[in-house]
């Protein structure tokens, strides 16, 4: 395998690996926080017990999350070096922001929640739990705004005397920071965090009660936890329809993936699984439209009309456009401080065609299709344990709710295996996400062989497999600390239990 | 604002942060004395329960000076990430045990036992300002790789920025210079977690543990920091002209202070500060030495950004090819880019407020021997 294959397999565990611990992160900072302020509110000190076994679980899973963010932002330099070169540009203001605004806010306040009960008022530290979610949250957005941006890279202009995409003014920035991509996309992975905590929570809780402990403790915890799941489920229902539309809108090729369409047309079919069809299902989730029109991969290829009326060029015009962007470019650059006519002619021709530039890069059509097996049943993995997760949430919520959750065992049960399942949700929601955009780094911009650093195989092999190590080792860890500190319980007053 | 101001305005915030970095590298100083025989168990465990309340902020700053770089400067953070990479994994590694060590190491089941999570903050304490401190040196020695922005164009070879050797960064264990800077933040990062716990920890067995350390650290890191500065001041370096090209200049650093009377004043000022901090700790009775010791080590490190990069000079030069060098100009970020975080910029001194309203609260007492006996939420 060469390098561009063994620093996508990199990142992709780093990436993967992180989003173990982000969602639980933004779950059960809110969790935790809803029952700190009903500690604050109603001086129970039943919910400063409850809120702080929540939190001591939060800080173990916390600290792998930030040792593990930190390595993603160094794989942009040290494995996809230019690509940092080519979106530097665009990226610097968000994360600025989010250096400034989120980075501080989670580091400063989580050391005040977690050290901080005998040291500041209650008041303080309430505010200091909520700040440490806020922190988390604001630093989500932001570089979800960088993700998204680079699934519909909007509010660009390609430099040729930098050979960079940049943002060139205010209304640049604006689109950029309110990309419609990003927006869906934050909704959607922050409240999938909360149905991460939710499940969590629940599942935990549900153990306790299987047990026959804590079981004042293991109810309110449900009603909270379930609570925040529920309101996180809604919420990543609303927001997956949106990114479904984006999708169709954005990388109708995606979209083509995830439902395995090899030939699209108006009143699309969706498919469940295999051999089980909705008509019309698909240009409805897509277009909003029960007779919209669905690109197929093989449109994509061949090229179509969307629903605008709009032609869009076939892969093999894109790529033969793309190339006569790359050699106006080096005409461009060649001739910039001698002849200026004939750069000025060049890039002319360079600013008709830059918008496919990164076609140009590819060696055939087929190229951009990406693993459509691995995307199509990510979706419905994702999909399916969403709607299970739900559906589980809602009847514990409901029996706690009415006292009568003891005496559903087998519904406790299946709450506590929800947990692997929550994550395996999480996981194929990105997969579709990030396996469906490939070949791009930067969708039509920049193909990931392009975005590499001049490293060899061997280099990134090696990093590869001492990560691995070191995750596993950590993963193994968070684990076996976990459990003991669930084992051992909240120790809230024997009164209450 | 113009775009030469801009550029200029983010170098200084890039300086401000990496002098808090190596300010804030306290915490991997004062964990070097979890391997001090000299203290008990019940010693170390305030240390590391004081260091644990703030080694996030420390590991955050790390985080936004990449972070700064990146936005600000990318070429810097495309052609030495990608091409110094043993050195900058390095590093992560070195942080990424870190991060877990202070939440795992007394936990049941953490596989490695108290010890082993000990020992990585300890090599944390050592390799972290060593490569830090290497690598900022070879802003001064030069790095071995060439930059061609064409390249992109060309489907067969597109990677921008190219390191000429296999090491990949390693090679600067090689350069003497750069490796006297790496040696003499080790000692600094020695000197200022002795001046923390000193400050941090009510206990007067360490107190005296921590005032020897002072004392044993100071003629190295002293002799080490002279050495590196005399040589900075008597070597060639890397200029550049107005139409952006680069060449070698006799005692250019030399120049760079003399023709920079601000920059001088910072250096002399700031290394005072670190001399004041070395006396009291050493010698007085005081525990405020750290107060004198950070804001002194972020005037020395904002100097040694400035001299790299400012009064037309590259700061990250390439020995390979002297036209390949990064200066502010041919590597930061576009003028509107700019301006947009030099706005947001403008927060810094509320987030300073507010990190420095929560450290007074959680700080308004010394960290006691009852105290972590007592609390369950320790580390």
């Amino acid at each position: 395998m060469d390098v561009v294959i063994w620093s996508r397999i990199q990142f992709a565990m780093t990436a993967a690996y992180h989003w173990l611990f982000v969602p639980l992160t933004l779950g059960l900072a809110l969790v935790m926080a809803v029952m700190e302020t009903l500690y604050v509110v109603k001086k129970d000190p039943f919910w400063k017990k409850t809120a702080q076994f929540w939190i001591k679980l939060f800080a173990i899973n916390f600290a792998v999350g930030i040792a593990t963010g930190i390595i993603l932002e160094f794989e942009f330099g040290t494995n996809w070096s230019n690509y940092s070169w080519f979106v530097g540009d665009m990226f610097g203001a968000p994360l600025a922001i989010e250096g400034i605004l989120a980075f501080f806010m989670e580091a400063t306040f989580f050391a005040v929640m977690f050290f901080g009960w005998e040291k500041v008022s209650p008041k303080f530290h309430l505010a200091s739990t909520w700040l440490t979610g806020i922190g988390a949250t604001i630093s989500a957005y932001w570089i979800l705004v960088a993700n998204g941006w680079m699934q519909n890279p909007v509010g660009t202009t390609f430099n040729p005397d930098t050979v960079r995409s940049e943002m060139a003014s205010a209304a640049a920035f604006w689109e950029v920071v309110t990309n419609p991509v990003a927006v869906s996309k934050f909704f959607h992975s922050v409240t999938s965090g909360w149905v991460t905590g939710g499940v969590f929570v629940v599942g935990v809780s549900a153990w306790y009660l299987l047990k026959g402990r804590e079981k004042h403790f293991a109810l309110k915890s449900i009603l909270v936890g379930g609570l925040v799941g529920l309101a996180g489920s809604a919420a990543v229902m609303l927001s997956g329809d949106a990114s479904g539309i984006h999708a169709a809108e954005f990388q109708p090729m995606k979209l083509a993936a995830a439902e395995g369409l090899e030939d699209g047309g108006k009143g699309a079919a969706f498919t469940i699984v295999p051999g089980i069809k909705v008509p019309h299902m698909l240009s409805l989730l897509a277009t909003h439209d029960w007779n919209g029109y669905v690109p197929g991969i093989n449109d994509i290829l061949r090229g179509y009309t969307d629903n605008d009326g709009n032609v869009i060029p076939s892969v093999a015009d894109k790529m033969a456009m793309g190339r006569t962007a790359l050699d106006a470019l080096a005409t461009y650059r060649a001739n910039r401080d001698t002849n200026p006519e004939v750069a000025a002619a060049a890039k002319a021709v360079l600013n008709a065609n830059v918008q496919y530039m990164g076609y140009g890069h590819l060696e055939k059509p087929e190229d951009v299709i990406p693993p459509v097996g691995v995307v199509f049943w990510a979706f419905r993995f994702m999909v399916g344990l969403g709607m299970l997760l739900a559906l589980v949430l809602l009847l514990t919520v409901w029996f706690a709710w009415k006292g009568k959750l003891e005496g559903y065992r087998w519904l406790l049960w299946t709450a506590i295996w929800c947990i692997p399942l929550v994550y395996i949700c999480g996981q194929s929601g990105w997969i579709v996400a990030e396996v469906g955009r490939q070949p791009w780094t930067i969708q039509g911009l920049l193909p990931v062989n392009v975005a590499i650093s001049s490293l060899s195989a061997g280099a990134v092999k090696t990093t590869f497999f001492v990560f691995l190590a070191v995750f596993a080792l950590f993963l193994v860890i968070e684990i076996r600390i976990m459990l003991r500190a669930i084992r051992k319980g909240p120790e809230v007053e024997p009164g209450n239990a | 604002m113009s775009y030469e101001f801009l550029q200029n305005y983010w170098w200084c915030l890039v300086a401000l942060l990496a002098g808090l970095l190596v300010a804030l590298m306290f915490v991997q100083g004062a964990n070097l004395h979890l391997g001090n025989r000299a203290l008990d168990e019940a010693r170390k465990r305030m240390i590391l329960n004081s260091t644990g309340r703030k080694w996030e902020l420390t590991f955050t700053t790390l985080v936004t000076f990449g972070g700064a770089f990146f936005a600000s400067f990318p070429l810097f953070y495309s052609t030495s990430f990608g091409g110094a990479y043993w050195v900058w994994v390095l590093l992560l590694l070195t942080f990424v045990f870190q991060a877990v060590a202070y939440e795992f190491q007394n936990k049941k089941g953490n596989l490695l036992g108290v010890k082993g999570f000990r020992i990585a903050l300890m090599i944390n304490g050592i390799l972290a300002p060593f490569l830090v401190g290497t690598a900022v040196g070879t802003f001064f020695t030069g790095s071995d790789f060439t930059v061609n922005k064409l390249a992109i164009a060309n489907p067969s070879a597109p990677v921008i920025s190219t390191w000429g050797n296999g090491w990949h960064g390693l090679e600067a264990l090689g350069q003497y210079h750069a490796v006297l800077l790496g040696c003499t933040l080790v000692f600094l990062a020695a000197i200022l977690g002795a001046l923390y716990v000193l400050n941090n920890v009510d206990d007067k067995k360490t107190e005296a543990e921590m005032r020897r350390c002072i004392k044993m650290a100071a003629v190295p890191f002293l002799l080490l920091f002279i050495s590196w500065t005399g040589i900075l001041l008597c070597r060639q370096g890397f200029a550049v002209d107005a139409r952006g090209v680069v060449s070698m200049e006799p005692y250019k650093y030399l120049h760079n202070l003399l023709e920079m009377p601000v920059v001088l004043v910072m250096l002399l000022a700031g290394v005072v500060l670190v001399l004041c901090s070395l006396y009291l700790g050493a010698f007085s009775q005081s525990r405020k030495g750290i107060w004198m010791a950070m804001p002194g080590t972020v005037l020395v490190v904002m100097s040694v950004f400035f001299l790299a990069g400012f009064n037309g000079t590259a700061y990250y030069p390439s020995c390979t090819d002297l036209q390949s060098s990064l200066t502010l100009q041919n590597s930061s970020s576009s003028r509107f880019t700019l301006t947009v975080m030099f706005w947001v910029s403008l927060l810094i001194p509320f987030v300073l407020a507010y990190i420095v309203y929560a450290w007074r609260a959680m700080d308004r007492k010394s960290i006691t021997a009852d105290e972590i006996e007592s609390t369950d939420h320790k580390y």
